[in-house]
């Protein structure tokens, strides 16, 4: 793998850290007054298929998509104003951080109600058909997604019309607060249900990012060269609460030994010293860059505090397109 | 010549398809011999499978779909052989459809037009008889329009799908074979409003879609027995401008809404009514009426939808208490009350 490559696996896993970071540093204040799913310990999956799409990829999500946002290119200034609800957000705030969009960067939306954005996706899809356009649709989905019925519905649509579409299934284990295993058979993989419906399917792990990476951008490339329909299913874990800025152990449906388990295979801490191992950077240039991402991020952030209030008669317009 | 309202959509899709080569038509039944009562004739052969498609029995996702092609430069028309089906979409009507523009600081919009077909009689039943109109409405970033006549049909579905919104095109099933004399039919340029389609003297009558045309073919007895009657057909649902309404209660000061294939609680009738109480200068003279289908679901038996459908004879001693007036008339309701005319035989 060129060095270049992955010294951005970890720049941009690192942003998105930082990025969740500060939002949960500052959430307290109550300014950002809406519901917020940080993507912490998630990053993995998000950079590594953010970088191995190509600019013309069109990827879609769902209500934990910062790290989608941010992996397509969107900017953390857009999200953050977003966030506090400012016109300058990334949907002008009128959406919040579960209705996210940067089109010049080909990220078509994230959605707020489960699975809502997978037929979206698939659309988009069709029209990359029409339009005999060689790319693909990424649609992100949490393992609660397939519970869904317009999950079979769409994925069967994209099999039968062989659709240039991969399906990148986050399984994080919880829906909310309650674990898969009261919602799902206990043997049947997620992966198979997939496969079984018709598309190629694969389980990926997200614990190396530099091997993640390579076979994102190896079932990439095979899709855009032979539109079909793939499924992948990654295990991972967020280690804040469903919802908000906090540790929420303290709630008892999951064990302080499950967090800790898997933030020992923290991806991020692997993608660090993976750089400094086969030195690609050494610890002092990666603390240069931490602080210049830390800098930037910053600069992001404080850059909301010369924003104006907007005004709701200014929205009305928008119920519809003229 | 004579054009069906079915032959209206037809050409209008036919035409629409060729204007713009990004439109794509897709339902369940659109490519099958009977061609969605004819409105979808020949359109997968001259357009081609790409672009005129077969569903699968899926109306959530389909509407999704549908709203991802919109997005990516596919304007689509969108059809349900009865709407009761499109209830399973909700999600993607509502969450995403009417929301997308809106909930993205307007970032792009949905061009999508969903054709959806009411039933009535037969046998229609429960859940092959619904007209949500007044649901619909509800949401803030949709329109409905409910075209009465084929000439309307023609042009308020090109509009449909020339507008970058999502727009829900309601047609009842007993207007697909109403024909209507044209010369050569042309698009005209349009806008969601209503009509004044028949002038009186006596009281307004406000309806849309199968109501007018019931509405209609009692102007005849009426003027007969010297009530003459303003007849506004709606047309669109929403967007909703009741000036042409007010205009001409003005004249009349008496008003009859025919709403006969709506529930009464919240429908479009009684939306009408809400608007105009609240105007100063309405003074109506006579306590307005609105007729609507009872808050029951639609029956199935033939007996039991006799009394539940509005009959010609409730409209007119309902027109007879509004104009103080006896009213005579022979009746036909005894007959064949559940098909449009003789030739109508079921099940679709």
């Amino acid at each position: 793998m060129k060095k270049n490559i992955s010294k951005k696996i970890y720049e941009i896993q690192k942003k998105i850290r930082i990025v969740e970071e500060k939002i949960a540093s500052n959430y307290n204040q109550n300014r950002m007054r809406c519901p917020t799913h940080l993507s912490i310990g998630q990053e993995s999956v998000a950079a590594t298929s953010g970088l191995a799409l190509s600019h013309n990829d069109i990827s879609i999500s769902y209500h934990r998509s910062h790290a989608h946002f941010l992996a397509k290119g969107g900017s953390s200034k857009k999200l953050f104003a977003e966030l506090h609800g400012f016109d300058e957000g990334c949907s002008k705030g009128v959406g919040g951080s579960m209705h996210l969009i940067d089109l010049k960067n080909n990220f078509y939306g994230s959605t707020a109600i489960v699975s809502n954005s997978i037929p979206v996706g698939v659309g988009l899809a069709y029209s990359l058909k029409l339009a005999k356009k060689k790319n693909l649709v990424c649609i992100y989905i949490g393992d609660a997604a397939v519970e869904e019925g317009v999950f079979f519905e769409s994925i069967n649509f994209s099999v039968l019309k062989k659709l240039p579409v991969v399906f990148i299934c986050e399984n994080n284990f919880y829906s909310v607060y309650t674990h898969i295993k009261e919602r799902q058979p206990k043997k049947r993989k997620i992966f198979k249900l997939a496969s079984a419906i018709g598309a190629t399917s694969h389980s990926f792990k997200q614990d190396n990012p530099f091997k993640l990476f390579q076979k994102f951008d190896e079932l990439f490339k095979k899709i855009r060269k032979n539109p079909m329909t793939h499924f992948v299913e990654i295990e991972t874990f967020r280690y804040l609460e469903h919802c908000g800025p906090n540790d929420d152990t303290s709630l008892g449906y999951r064990k302080l030994q499950e967090v800790k388990k898997w933030k020992k295979k923290d991806p991020l801490a692997f993608s660090r010293s993976y750089l400094t191992r086969n030195k690609i950077l050494n610890k002092n240039q990666i603390e240069i860059l931490d602080k210049k991402i830390n800098i930037n991020v910053d600069k992001d952030f404080n850059f909301l505090s010369k924003l104006k209030k907007p005004k709701f008669k200014d929205i009305r317009k928008l119920v519809y397109k003229a | 010549m004579k054009t069906s309202y079915s032959q209206a959509i037809n050409k209008a899709l036919i035409e629409e398809m060729k204007r713009n080569k990004k439109l794509v038509c897709f339902g369940l039944g659109i490519n099958d011999s009977l061609n969605f009562f004819g409105t979808t004739k020949g359109l997968e052969k001259k357009f081609g499978h790409d672009r005129v498609f077969e569903t699968p029995t899926s109306e959530n996702a389909m509407t999704g779909i549908g709203v991802g092609m919109s997005l990516n430069s596919n304007p689509c028309v969108m059809m349900h052989q009865r709407l009761d089906f499109f209830l399973l979409a909700m999600d993607q009507l509502v969450n995403s459809a009417a929301k997308w523009h809106f909930m993205f600081g307007g970032k792009k919009s949905v061009p999508i037009t969903i054709r959806l077909v009411v039933g009535k009689g037969w046998g229609q039943g429960p859940t092959h008889s619904q007209s949500l109109q007044s649901w619909f409405s509800h949401i803030p970033g949709l329109k409905v329009v409910m075209p009465t006549f084929p000439k309307d049909a023609y042009n308020l579905l090109k509009k449909a799908i020339r507008d970058p919104n999502p727009v829900i095109f309601i047609e009842h099933r007993w207007l697909h074979n109403v024909e209507q004399e044209t010369k050569k039919i042309k698009y005209k340029s349009t806008k969601y409003l209503p009509e004044l389609i028949s002038k009186g003297a006596d009281f307004t009558a406000v309806s849309y879609s199968l109501s007018t045309i019931e509405m209609l073919s009692l102007k005849k007895m009426l003027n007969k027995n010297k009530v003459s009657f303003d007849l506004i057909d709606l047309k669109s649902i929403k967007p909703l401008n009741i000036s042409i309404i007010k205009n001409s209660l003005k004249k009349t000061k008496k008003l009859l809404i025919l709403d006969s294939i709506s529930h009464p609680i919240c429908s479009v009738g009684s939306e009408i009514l809400s608007q105009l109480y609240r105007e100063k200068n309405i003074k109506l003279i006579k306590p307005p009426i609105l007729l609507t289908l009872p808050d029951v679901p639609t029956p199935t038996s033939t007996y039991y939808t006799k009394d539940f459908y509005i009959k010609k004879a409730d409209i007119i001693n309902n027109v007879s208490k509004l104009v103080g007036k006896k009213i005579k008339f022979v009746s036909n309701d005894s007959n064949l009350h559940d098909v449009p005319d003789s030739n109508f035989k079921g099940p679709f």
